[in-house]
């Protein structure tokens, strides 16, 4: 059973991202990732980690790309973006990018024997993730606070229309 | 239980695809949620890894990787918006100077 959600996962996953590949239309395209992250909130629920699952579907299927829908509607583009052409520049890079597979895939042979024994069955519980966020890693937490801070700011600065214009 | 290398199999080919998307696509939205699937692909092999050794520091990478994506996504796409009403184009192919 669990071998069979994993691949229905899986195949969704990356089927979505390969239509975002195909298909021009850039609102379409957001909603292929849309679904391509909440199977993948699904995949870490199998990986037992439920909280990170359950803040894979609020804030990337959720938040982030509801602000890629807005972007898009925002720019609204009328004409829409003309096919591409055929360009050398793409075959080269799927080349490149299999080349890197192979690359990868050599460099964790190894490591996939051990991985594929070791391993407990025991369940991330967002407790002991809290616990560990609030004491070991407490200067980060805030740290991330500033930096968010600052990318709101930064954001909203740049959007702002300018008074004169 | 599923053997982690399959995870690891699907992260590498995740971020594989997020990298010809990156490539193949020519508008910079796209491009930019190509960027999106390389950071998810990262997630699943730092999951994979913290359920191989057992431990929480994996998830704690993950809930920071996740943030960071957040507010890079909202200034980028301000830039992106910035660029789009200077030059009423999102083709990356089209902004070639550094001065506008």
């Amino acid at each position: 059973m669990a071998h069979f959600l994993f691949f229905l996962l899986a195949l969704v996953c990356v089927g979505g991202v390969l239509a975002m590949i195909f298909s021009q239309n850039q609102a379409y395209n957001a909603l292929f990732l849309v679904l391509s992250f909440a199977s993948l909130g699904g995949l870490f629920g199998l990986l037992n980690a439920p909280f990170i699952a359950v803040v894979q579907i609020i804030i990337y299927a959720g938040a982030i790309m509801v602000l890629f829908i807005f972007v898009i509607m925002m720019i609204n583009l009328r004409i829409g973006i003309p096919p591409e052409k055929k360009k050398w520049t793409i075959y080269l890079s799927v080349v490149l990018a299999l080349v890197l597979v192979a690359e990868l895939i050599l460099s964790v042979k190894g490591a996939f024997q051990g991985l594929s024994q070791s391993g407990g069955e025991e369940i991330a519980s967002p407790t002991a993730l809290g616990k560990l966020l609030f004491t070991d890693y407490l200067y980060p937490f805030e740290i991330t606070s500033v930096l968010i801070i600052a990318a709101l700011v930064g954001a909203i600065i740049l959007v702002k229309k300018k008074e004169e214009e | 239980m599923i053997p982690g290398s399959y995870f690891l199999i699907l992260s590498i080919v995740l971020f594989i695809l997020g990298i010809i998307a990156f490539f193949a696509k020519r508008d910079l939205i796209t491009q930019f949620m190509a960027i999106e699937v390389m950071l998810n692909a990262a997630n699943l092999a730092f999951i994979t890894f913290a359920r191989a050794f057992n431990s929480l520091d994996g998830h704690i990478i993950v809930l920071f990787i996740i943030t960071v994506a957040a507010a890079e996504a909202a200034v980028g796409l301000a830039i992106i918006l910035l660029i789009f009403r200077q030059k009423e184009t999102i083709k990356s192919e089209d902004i070639k100077l550094m001065k506008g």
